[in-house]
């Protein structure tokens, strides 16, 4: 039976020779991305910005956005946004945070179910204050922090410096172009959105680590050869395997993206971003580094060499 | 493994039954087999979920307002002369005794107030208050921090308590009310959809007190101004309350005799209803108040002594006014005043649409992948299929034993999981089909392709693993279940990647002895 091979056999790319032209795009990307972030700055979701957040569908017929935007306005509290949300029956209204505390939130509210409660089903209400708004967005910084710590002090312990940098410099990179993919689509970005950042930098971790000990274990083989060479020859070795599962979770997360509803809509368009992102990072990013660390297929012989001779030394002088 | 596959489906039959036949069935089963469905999140029941919090602020407030009673009380006994009132300060209250000897006697008598604290966690008992001479003529007495914290968690205990009362009295509805960090208490109603009388529920703190009103003589730190609910203007309260709503024993709603308005008819239990015929019977024509949260809701004239223990309140009070008064009033007043700081409400169609959603996304996921497996492959695809399948057992299974809750985003993560589930058959495959090319023999092969593998497998799946849990620590409500289907997921994965798999391919090789690999 003739099996699909997405990734050819042996392939032999010099993926080495693109990193001139591959660092300076992911370089001017990530600076675009920081650059979007500052200047446009992206969609906060409630759980960031507070706010009220309610899912309307119409009781007979489809939901008027532009009526319903005109009597919300009139309300007084404040601006008010209006989107489809799928049906042309549903629509999801936003306000902002209203002043006056967690009491105007509620009330808000209220003034909402009186306005619409008629002509509209409630689908969903959410309303978040502005402590536990404030408390939201200190606990997804602090959660991405302790993550990149958390990376950084697995690779400290799993690989030597000059892996280790490559590794972290790929994962920053993913998660700024993941920021930027946001600013970009300006999709909603909320707690779940936190989420799909996190496993993205799992993800990328996971390629990462395939990629760098695949390395490690040819470095040891063939000393005589380049790192280009060498680095060129474990990407190739590991290539199959990073497209296949690239592809295996792609398809899942496709599944997800159309079928999944509205709710995850986010979440799925950010976790296929990073898919792609994190791919593209683990075979030009992370492993052309050690080229410009000048790292050498016996640079780690030399220096267990020179540990054990300086046991030895140390034993003839006791 | 083929039993532990048959336990982990055992677990899951539970989940697709009717609420109904799983009674029945957690009663015929001896109680340490476990018969539980999976929890659903709100998210996918639908049903009203919202956090409240204590204003800690007041709790304190309430605390140091009691100290200022008792001090009066204990100084009004001993018959101490104090010149002024008793006068609040930071966290405490203070008192100005002139005479040094007075001062020596009063602090005497004021020491019974200083209690200890114990304090489970440590052990150390702590005190309550801080009574100290402090120099120039006063006496101060401050609430120590022990003491502070103490009452903070009575009070979000009490404020449980009362909640409960309030939403569950019968103890019927599926009603979920627990404490969330220091101060906060997350109320959450599965299948209601209009939270507008939930909170009105929660939000009252329905502090009940009989005052008397001001007489024009009473100094001024002994009186405050309050707020008429019928809006005719501020009434001069004296700040002593006489009865509390305490000592309620029950109320119930009815009708004015006289005018036929709605009202609430109380009955006192047998200390409220002494203290009631005594305050009522000293004080014949003058008005007293009754407050309901700071407000004058009535302000009656005292025609005779009532010593009946019985009452009503009137206000001008519609039918569904009375009727929520009196829920209230029976279940009890919050100890402290409680702000929704978050409300997160899904009506139970959209629950339903999402976990449809998610079905669909998981099956055609899975489909979609599996086919994938195949083509890629052949009949090694067929065991990693397989291995997929109990792998999607498990993470339900073992959802349903943790008692775990899903989400939507569990959902998701379950997908995704089905995603990278298949990586470590990928890594094992492509390992072995390397060393073939490499000229190994088809059984030396499979061995390298497993044992190289495996340390990259691990390593991998490490990363993902510590990412869940971080995702855990910090995430909270649906963000928390994708965390846990992830986690959970990984676990799984590598299990049934790695030795059901290696079952499978043993099993064939010894069946088939091939001499080529089919990859």
């Amino acid at each position: 039976m003739k099996l699909l091979r997405l990734a050819p056999e042996n392939t032999k790319f010099g993926f080495m020779r693109f990193r001139r032209v591959s660092y300076p795009l992911s370089a001017f990307l990530s600076i675009v991305s920081v650059a979007l972030f500052v200047f446009v700055g992206m969609n906060f979701g409630i759980d960031f910005s507070g706010g009220t957040q309610v899912e309307l569908r119409a009781k007979s017929g489809i939901a008027d956005l532009a009526a319903l935007r005109a009597k919300g306005e009139q309300l007084g509290l404040g601006a008010v946004e209006v989107q489809r949300s799928g049906a042309e029956t549903d629509a999801v209204l936003r306000l902002g945070l209203q002043p006056g505390g967690e009491a105007a939130q509620q009330s808000a509210v209220g003034k909402l179910r009186e306005a619409f409660g008629e002509a509209y089903e409630f689908r969903s209400v959410d309303a978040v204050g502005p402590r536990v708004s404030g408390e939201l967005v200190q606990k997804g910084t602090l959660g991405i922090v302790v993550s990149i710590l958390a990376v950084l002090t697995y690779l400290w312990f799993r690989f030597e410096w000059q892996f280790a940098i490559g590794a972290i410099i790929g994962t920053m990179h993913d998660l700024l172009l993941t920021v930027g993919f946001f600013c970009v689509t300006q999709l909603e970005f909320n707690t779940t959105s936190i989420a799909a950042i996190l496993t993205i930098v799992g993800y990328s971790l996971n390629e990462t680590v395939v990629v760098l000990d695949r390395i490690r274990e040819v470095m040891r083989k063939y000393k005589r050869l380049s790192t280009a060479e060498i680095v060129d020859m474990s990407v190739n070795a590991v290539l199959p395997r990073t497209i296949m599962t690239a592809t295996t979770v792609f398809l899942a997360l496709t599944a997800l993206f159309f079928l999944g509803g509205h709710v995850i809509r986010s979440f799925s368009a950010a976790m296929i971003w990073g898919i792609f992102v994190a791919t593209y990072s683990s075979i030009f990013i992370c492993s052309p580094i050690l080229i410009y660390l000048g790292v050498r297929a016996d640079t780690f012989d030399r220096e267990s060499a020179d540990a054990s001779q300086g046991v030895a030394t140390s034993k003839a002088k006791v | 493994m083929l039993a532990v596959t048959l336990a982990a489906l055992l677990l899951l039959v539970p989940s697709f039954l009717s609420p109904a036949t799983l009674d029945s069935l957690k009663k015929s089963l001896p109680s340490f087999v476990p018969a539980r469905a999976i929890v659903l999140g709100l998210d996918l029941q639908g049903g009203a979920h919202v956090l409240m919090e204590v204003d800690s602020a007041s709790v304190t407030k309430a605390q140091v307002e009691t100290l200022r009673d008792d001090v009066r009380g204990k100084l009004r006994e001993g018959k101490v002369s104090i010149s002024g009132g008793i006068g609040m300060i930071a966290r405490g209250v203070q008192v100005r005794i002139a005479d040094a000897n007075e001062r020596a006697r009063a602090l005497q008598l004021l020491a019974p107030l200083n209690q200890t604290i114990g304090n489970v966690l440590s052990g150390a008992a702590g005190h309550s208050l801080d009574i100290r001479d402090a120099g120039d003529g006063t006496v101060q007495l401050v609430l120590t921090d022990a003491a502070i914290n103490d009452k903070i968690r009575h009070a979000v205990a009490q404020s449980i308590e009362v909640l409960n009362r309030r939403i569950n009295p019968g103890g019927t509805t599926e009603s979920n009310i627990q404490q969330q960090g220091v101060d906060r208490v997350l109320v959450e109603v599965p299948g209601l959809q209009d939270t507008t009388k939930l909170k009105e529920l929660l939000g009252a703190t329905a502090k009940l007190e009989f005052r008397l009103l001001a007489d024009p003589g009473d100094p001024p730190t002994d009186v405050e101004s309050l707020p008429q609910q019928d809006k005719s203007g501020p009434l001069a309260v004296q700040k002593q309350v006489m009865v509390s709503g305490e000592d309620l024993t029950d109320a119930q709603p009815g009708f004015d005799q006289q005018n036929n308005e709605p009202d609430v008819n109380f009955s006192f239990n047998l200390r409220g209803g002494q203290r009631f015929g005594q305050v009522t019977s000293e004080n014949i024509g003058r008005r007293f108040a009754i407050v309901l949260d700071d407000k004058v809701i009535s302000a009656p004239v005292i025609r005779s002594a009532i010593t009946g223990g019985r009452g009503q309140i009137t206000g001008n009070f519609t039918v569904e006014q009375a009727d929520n008064l009196a829920i209230l009033l029976r279940a009890g007043a919050l100890p402290a005043k409680m702000t929704i700081v978050e409300e997160r409400t899904v009506g139970p169609g959209l629950g339903q649409d999402s976990i449809d959603a998610g079905k669909r996304a998981a099956i055609v996921g899975g489909i979609l992948v599996i086919c994938y497996m195949l083509a890629t492959y052949g009949i090694f695809g067929v065991f990693a299929d397989l291995a997929l399948a109990v792998h999607i057992v498990f993470i339900f299974a073992s959802m349903a034993l943790l008692g775990a809750t899903l989400t939507l985003p569990g959902i998701a993560g379950v997908v995704f999981t089905i995603g990278m589930a298949v990586d470590s058959n990928v890594l094992i495959y492509e390992r072995i089909r390397e060393e073939s090319h490499m000229g190994r023999s088809v059984i030396s092969a499979l061995d390298a392709g497993f044992k190289r593998a495996f340390a990259t497998i691990i390593d991998s799946n490490v990363t993902m693993f510590v990412a869940a849990v971080i995702l855990y620590l910090f995430g909270s409500g649906p963000v928390r279940g994708f965390a846990v289907s992830l986690g959970l997921g990984i676990l799984t994965s590598v299990i049934t990647a790695v030795t059901m798999t290696r079952m499978m391919i043993a099993t064939w090789y010894r069946y088939k002895r091939p001499t080529t690999l089919p990859i």
